[in-house]
């Protein structure tokens, strides 16, 4: 079996000024709605409290909010999680009240309403923890990237670092996009998806990095166009199959993962996708446009000479 | 060319083996136990204490599955978690409030592979369920509590040192010392510098009086707070071996933060009480005046309480209370003139004068130490009064053991809390969303590895049969690792693991691709498998090098389930490199490698362009 088979190189870099125009566009968007709408972060970061509950029929959502009503707890939401019988109640932070005293103070009350209720899961986050979170993800986003473009600049080039950065950043832009738009929930497991998409979706790049180089090696006379086009033809194969098969166990999470690990898996497929794009359209007219040459990565026979030195 | 030497696949082999063997723990699943450790020190351990608790069962009909002794504690193994907490039941009761009966869940894995130090992995809170809190220090309240008791000090010192002051006030963090004249100044400022060394002294001078502002050193202050910190988690320690959980982790977070996390623990309530308790010591006399025989038939005196000094005998103490535990400021296990074990205890100034007040008027009574915590008062020790005491050093002797001595020592440091304590982050989670957890991370991951592996198979036939071996070699490989190093596999770390599955695969999907495209090329296949995973192999650095570095990242920055999620990404990373690299490379030498005139390898069709390549 062999899906593709390329009779001739594909022009992707022909394809430059369309595929820069569609990143564009769908960066901006992602951008437009990230500013307006904004992310719903989760309790990890705004800090409050969640409380997952399971009744033992299908739960009375609205009998829940008024026992919640008749605490004055105002500003409350109640919604099912995964099944009928489950609910989860999400509290904000309150300062009249201890934090963790609020959440003994609703299950109580909950349990008086109705004794089948099963706590399934507590979660309070003090609003310091939530603002540090908040720091350490962004922290750790500065660090893959710096990480990542100090790497590929050692590796290949600094060009070939800013191009495959950018095409990286470009898929995360667009994973909170998406969050941003949908309103899904981005809680610290989604950062931990976005941060590892971060890495993941380098690979992509550097697979095809590793084959211009080579290509400059051996297509010696060939123009730049030719051997980066040549690069990503001939890796097409390998990057669809890859990501297929990363894809499919994330499919296996999304069926089976259940909520915990939706939004996570979510930001993945999301992630893939694009990433799939960004490193073989993003980042090679990046690259281009960076004026990539030859000399860039076969170092002259000079180059050789001065190394035999001691 | 394609054989590998002997010490090569001699590496594969024994790492294999390895994984093997510390992955086996995790297949016997396990069983309901008991664990039963002493709370104090004196508490009889080891055989003898086995012997009793194997009798006591016994004794109520009860079957055990085994019982062994690890270090201090005892594990007793249950068929299933209703004998379990019948047995906990009974077994509290009987061996009393010397020891910690928790309900625990013991490996089923064979003696032998326990004591090759293979276990199963450690699940993480959110996959079998308990607490977990994260408290913050006030140290503004431990620092605004020391001040206080230092004005006061310094309040007495100047009193009978006989120098005038003009009043002592407390400005923020800063001590303000007024007097009339500037000769009474420097005496304070060179008689307090002798006195407390950890107090920086500055004068200042207002147009109505003289001034010596005092405000705790820095490196003093440092002190004090990671001492506040030291003694809470010794505190928070003590009461949760109340609770009787089995592996609790009380660790210190940053300069002012704890982290508890109680496995297996479902009454976050009463968890948090007892967290939040604050315990105070009381001094109190003992009544031993009145008829200690009527009071133990119930009629307790007047004014008096009946309570069991620690060793079982009973004690009438009175009520009235003597002094409290904040006036203590110190307490130390040693000995005494005799060389008898003692605790010696510091108290602040107002504390050593009140005490000396008190025994002074009662030489040859004894006095009551007691615990006093919510709910419950214990005696802690009922010494005699020898003498009058003064200067605020109390030795406290008298049948005591060293490790006694040393118990005492530490419930008198750790009976309170240094400084107040806040819960700034919980997560609870119960025991059915922890096994649901578990059940969704192993179907997403058995799920996902099965149909990675049903396609590559189809696509790349007998070199994808090596790739699936070689992938399954790297789940191996992990799960032993992560065995071996006890890392915390949480949910997030499952979900690794399963993508872990699916990234690896990248590194023989490069090395198939590569072989089918030399071949393409129209090389021989031993030249084409050489070269494709030659090729392959900088291309397969340079992208797991990028991941890694993400997952350091996480791991640096994460907390809690990232964490977990991180290690299992970096973990998967080395062990993806090795089983994609050198483990499929050891088979596809051992099935091709011996074959000399190799004409076809079985990769899937590889398809050649009616054109020519360029290349």
């Amino acid at each position: 079996m062999e899906f593709f088979r390329f009779e001739r190189d594909i022009p992707f870099m022909s394809w430059g000024k369309y595929t820069t125009t569609i990143s564009v566009i769908t960066f901006v968007l992602a951008i437009f709605f990230l500013s307006t709408r904004g992310l719903n972060l989760g309790v990890d970061f705004t800090g409050g409290t969640v409380l997952e509950v399971s009744y033992s029929q299908p739960a009375d959502l609205g009998a829940i909010r008024s026992v919640l009503n008749t605490l004055e707890i105002t500003d409350v939401s109640v919604q099912n999680f995964g099944s009928s019988r489950d609910v989860l109640i999400r509290l904000p932070a309150k300062h009249e009240l201890s934090s963790t005293k609020l959440s003994e103070f609703v299950i109580d009350a909950l349990k008086n309403a109705d004794h089948t209720i099963e706590i399934r899961r507590i979660e309070f986050v003090g609003p310091q923890v939530g603002q540090e979170l908040l720091e350490n993800g962004a922290l750790a986003l500065l660090f893959v990237s710096l990480g990542i473009v100090a790497y590929l600049a050692v590796r290949f080039e600094w060009k070939f670092g800013v191009a495959g950065i950018i095409a990286n950043f470009h898929d995360v832009i667009i994973i909170l996009g998406f969050f941003a738009y949908f309103q899904w929930e981005f809680s610290l497991t989604v950062l931990a998806a976005v941060l590892a998409i971060l890495g993941y979706s380098v690979n992509e790049s550097v697979v095809i990095f590793d084959r211009i180089r080579e290509n400059f090696r051996k297509l010696r006379k060939a123009p730049v166009t030719q051997v980066i086009d040549n690069a990503i033809t001939r890796t097409m194969s390998r990057t669809i199959i890859t990501h297929g098969s990363t894809q499919m166990v994330v499919i296996a999470m999304l069926l089976f993962g259940g909520e915990a690990l939706y939004y996570f898996a979510l930001a993945l497929t999301i992630g893939i996708l694009f990433g799939i794009y960004s490193s073989t359209l993003v980042a090679s007219p990046i690259l281009m446009l960076l004026g990539v040459k030859r000399e860039d990565l076969v170092k002259p026979e000079k180059k050789q000479q001065e190394e035999a030195l001691p | 060319m394609n054989r590998y030497p002997v010490w090569k696949n001699l590496i594969v082999v024994i790492s294999l083996l390895i994984g093997l063997l510390y992955t086996l723990p995790n297949f016997f699943g396990e069983s309901p136990a008991i664990q039963i450790s002493p709370l104090r020190i004196t508490a009889e351990t080891g055989t003898t204490l086995l012997q009793k608790i194997e009798e006591t069962l016994k004794k109520h009909g009860i079957d055990t599955n085994g019982a062994i002794v690890e270090g201090n504690s005892i594990k007793v193994r249950f068929t299933d978690t209703d004998i379990q907490i019948k047995a906990r039941d009974i077994l509290q009761s009987e061996l009393g409030a010397d020891y910690i009966v928790a309900l625990n869940l013991i490996p089923n894995s064979p003696q032998w592979l326990t004591s090759i130090g293979a276990l199963p992995m450690y699940l993480g809170l959110d996959l079998r369920g308990g607490v977990h809190f994260m408290l913050e220090v006030d140290m503004n309240g431990a620092l605004s509590k020391s001040l206080d008791r230092y004005s006061a000090d310094i309040r007495s010192n100047l009193r009978e040192l006989r120098i005038p002051s003009a009043g002592l006030d407390r400005d923020n963090s800063q001590l303000v010392i007024k007097f009339r004249d500037e000769q009474s100044r420097s005496k304070a400022e060179t008689e307090l510098k002798k006195l407390y060394a950890d107090l920086e002294l500055r004068t200042q001078d207002t147009d109505r009086d003289f001034r010596l502002l005092a405000t705790v050193k820095p490196d003093a202050h440092t002190r004090m707070q990671s001492a506040a910190l030291q003694q809470n988690i010794t505190t928070l320690r003590n009461r949760i071996n109340e609770l009787g959980v089995a592996e609790p982790i009380i660790q210190q977070a940053g300069s002012d933060r704890v982290i508890v996390q109680l496995p297996g623990v479902q009454d976050t309530a009463k968890a948090k009480d007892i967290l939040g308790r604050t315990a105070t010591l009381e001094i109190r006399m003992v009544d031993d005046e009145s008829d200690l025989e009527t009071a133990l038939q119930g009629q307790v005196p007047f004014g008096a309480e009946l309570f069991t000094e620690r060793g079982g005998n009973p004690l009438l103490v009175k009520k009235q209370v003597l002094l409290t535990g904040d006036r203590i400021t110190d307490a130390q296990p040693g000995f005494d003139s005799d060389n008898q074990p003692a605790v010696h205890v510091t108290l602040d100034s107002n504390g050593a004068r009140i005490f000396k007040q008190l025994t002074r008027a009662n030489v040859g009574k004894r006095m009551a130490i007691l615990l006093v915590e919510k709910n419950h008062s214990e005696v802690i020790t009922a010494p005699v009064i020898r003498e009058e005491i003064g200067g605020g050093r109390v030795q406290i002797s008298g049948r005591m053991s060293s490790t006694e001595a040393r118990d005492v020592a530490l419930l008198l440091r750790a009976g309170a809390l240094a400084a107040p304590m806040e819960i700034i982050e919980e997560r609870t989670v119960g025991p059915s969303l922890g096994a649901d957890n578990i059940s969704r991370g192993f179907n997403s991951t058995l799920f996902g590895f099965l149909a990675v592996a049903l396609f590559i198979m189809l696509y790349y036939q007998a070199f994808g049969v090596i790739s699936v071996l070689a992938l399954s070699a790297n789940l191996l490989l992990l799960i032993s690792l992560l065995s071996i190093l006890q890392a915390t596999l949480t949910l997030p770390g499952m979900a690794a693991i399963a993508l872990t599955l699916g990234m690896a695969i990248d590194a023989n999907i490069l090395i198939n691709e590569r072989i089918r495209e030399e071949l393409r090329s129209g090389v021989s296949p031993h030249i084409a498998i050489n070269a494709g995973y030659e090729r392959a192999f900088g291309t397969i650095l340079d992208s797991n090098i990028t991941t890694l570095i993400a997952g350091i990242a996480l791991f640096a920055f994460g907390s809690g389930p990232v964490k977990g999620f991180a290690v299992v990404l970096c973990l998967g990373i080395l062990t993806s490199v090795f089983s994609a690299v050198t483990i499929s490379r050891a088979m596809v030498n051992l099935i091709y490698g011996n074959q000399r005139k190799l004409e076809k390898i079985s990769i899937g069709a590889v398809w050649k362009p009616k054109t020519s390549k360029r290349s």
